[in-house]
């Protein structure tokens, strides 16, 4: 899959650390991101993934390291961490849909509250977003009464809803139901051909060997190897990389 | 028996004097409590330490106290430091600020049952803290609350009875009244509970109607639940 990609990148990460009291989470981590790029990270549980991801829309303050989102520094002390939130979208694990909304509130709730755009004219958008996961037909059913798949593409269509200029997906398909995962990995497909900038913890191998651009994998804190998926499923350079791809790999036979 | 009864339909019009203003006294007193007790669990969950401290303090010395003494203290203990209050006045401040450390307790419970992730999720979307609590948690919240609360209505319909011994003509006091100048007790205090339990079957009936209102799919909220 080529795609065309800006040379200025829209985020960039320099020497992120992250500790929690004793434990270092995130140890050293640089990283730049282009336009349009679609960058799946892998690695084993604890390493450090999630907390990259909660750093960048600044819901963790890092320990120490520098994060620039589209030239501008988001981790400089004088930065309105809501704006910086704004231009990013977020996907969650557990979906974390507001649960006393209806789907359709859940995409606007944003738009009206924090853009301050007209009840109407946020309606349309939502409309328009919900119909993108292919959701429209669910507009007014309550989280409850929609299933796994269907609750995270409310979460994607609720993050779409701000216009966000990178998206970011925690782990998005690990809390559903194997037979759930493909409606929200093909909404995610759709996204990318779009030209969504995506960076996406998850564990799915084939989505990443499809869709991503960069293949990333982390280990105790550090970027371990890096390159396109071809490269870094078909030839690991690292000996962890490629304990971590056959155990993965052994897994995902089994399902 | 039919004595009785002609007894009770002449001080009819006297005890209802006294029930308007037992129930002027009930949604008076919930109204502050709501105000107060709202803001002392925002400040139990997400403020300071020294506030949370002080909010603490506040609640466990209400609840452990009784009501009758906290009625005492205000309006014969207040006079001593230079507060004079009215007998409708303190009566409204006892029983607001007594509810009010009650209803703190539900509502902190309740905020606390909202997820962390609604908070993380309304962050992420550029909510400010204020914004995410007053949209996201509070609606939830609230409703989380509202059968603990229901029994708070309903309590206070009959914790407002004690106003009396300060001689505040509510429905407790004029029965007293009543019944030592006609010198019949018993008729008059059954006709006071009878009132009393009108009083409860209006407060569960307007209750019932808010939950109605508040409603959203049944076990909505149930997730949330950690």
């Amino acid at each position: 899959m080529e795609k065309h990609l800006g040379n200025e990148p829209i985020l960039t990460i320099e020497n992120l650390k992250k500790s929690f009291g004793e434990l270092e989470v995130i140890k050293d981590v640089s990283l730049a991101i282009e336009p349009k790029e679609v960058v799946v990270i892998i690695g084993p549980s604890g390493t450090g993934k999630s907390t990259m991801l909660q750093c960048v829309n600044l819901l963790t303050k890092p320990t120490a390291g520098k994060i620039y989102l589209e030239n501008q520094e988001i981790t400089a002390p004088s930065i309105n961490a809501d704006k910086v939130r704004q231009r990013i979208g977020m996907v969650f694990q557990e979906f974390n849909l507001f649960n006393h909304l209806t789907a359709i509130e859940n995409v606007t709730i944003g738009m009206t509250k924090v853009l301050g755009m007209k009840n109407t004219e946020a309606r349309n958008k939502g409309m328009y977003e919900l119909e993108r996961v292919g959701l429209a037909e669910q507009a007014t059913k309550y989280p409850s009464q929609l299933s796994g798949g269907q609750k995270q593409r409310v979460g994607i269509a609720r993050a779409l809803g701000m216009d966000p200029h990178i998206m970011l997906f925690d782990e998005p398909t690990s809390a559903l139901d194997p037979e759930l995962t493909g409606e929200v990995l093909n909404v995610m497909r759709k996204l990318a051909l779009e030209g969504m900038t995506m960076m996406v913890v998850s564990h799915e191998m084939s989505f990443a060997r499809e869709v991503a651009d960069r293949i990333i994998f982390m280990d105790e804190g550090y970027i371990v190897e890096q390159g396109s998926p071809h490269k870094l499923f078909n030839n690991p350079k690292s000996e962890r990389t490629r304990r971590f791809l056959s155990m993965i790999g052994s897994i995902n036979r089994e399902k | 028996m039919n004595e009785s009864l002609l007894f009770m339909q002449r001080i009819i019009p006297e005890l209802l004097q006294g029930t308007k203003v037992t129930i002027q006294l009930t949604f008076g007193s919930l109204f502050l409590g709501f105000a107060i007790g709202l803001l002392a669990a925002l400040i139990r969950v997400y403020g300071n330490r020294w506030l949370q401290r002080v909010v603490i303090g506040y609640v466990n010395i209400v609840r452990g106290t009784p009501l009758m003494v906290q009625l005492f203290v205000v309006y014969y203990g207040l006079p001593d430091v230079g507060l004079t209050l009215s007998r409708m006045t303190a009566a409204y401040i006892t029983l607001g600020l007594n509810s009010s450390a009650y209803q703190a307790e539900y509502f902190r419970g309740a905020i606390q049952a909202v997820a962390h992730g609604q908070m993380l999720a309304a962050r992420a979307i550029g909510m400010s803290r204020l914004k995410a609590i007053r949209f996201i948690i509070l609606p939830q919240a609230l409703r989380l609350a509202l059968p603990v609360w229901s029994n708070e209505m309903i309590a206070m319909v009959k914790y407002t009875a004690v106003v009396f011994l300060i001689a505040v003509p509510d429905l407790m006091g004029k029965a007293k009244i009543i019944s030592s100048r006609y010198f019949d007790p018993i008729a008059t205090y059954i006709a006071v509970a009878i009132i009393y339990l009108v009083l409860v079957a209006i407060a569960t009936l307007i209750l019932r109607m808010i939950n109605k209102k508040l409603n959203i799919p049944e076990g909505a909220l149930d997730g949330v639940r950690r």
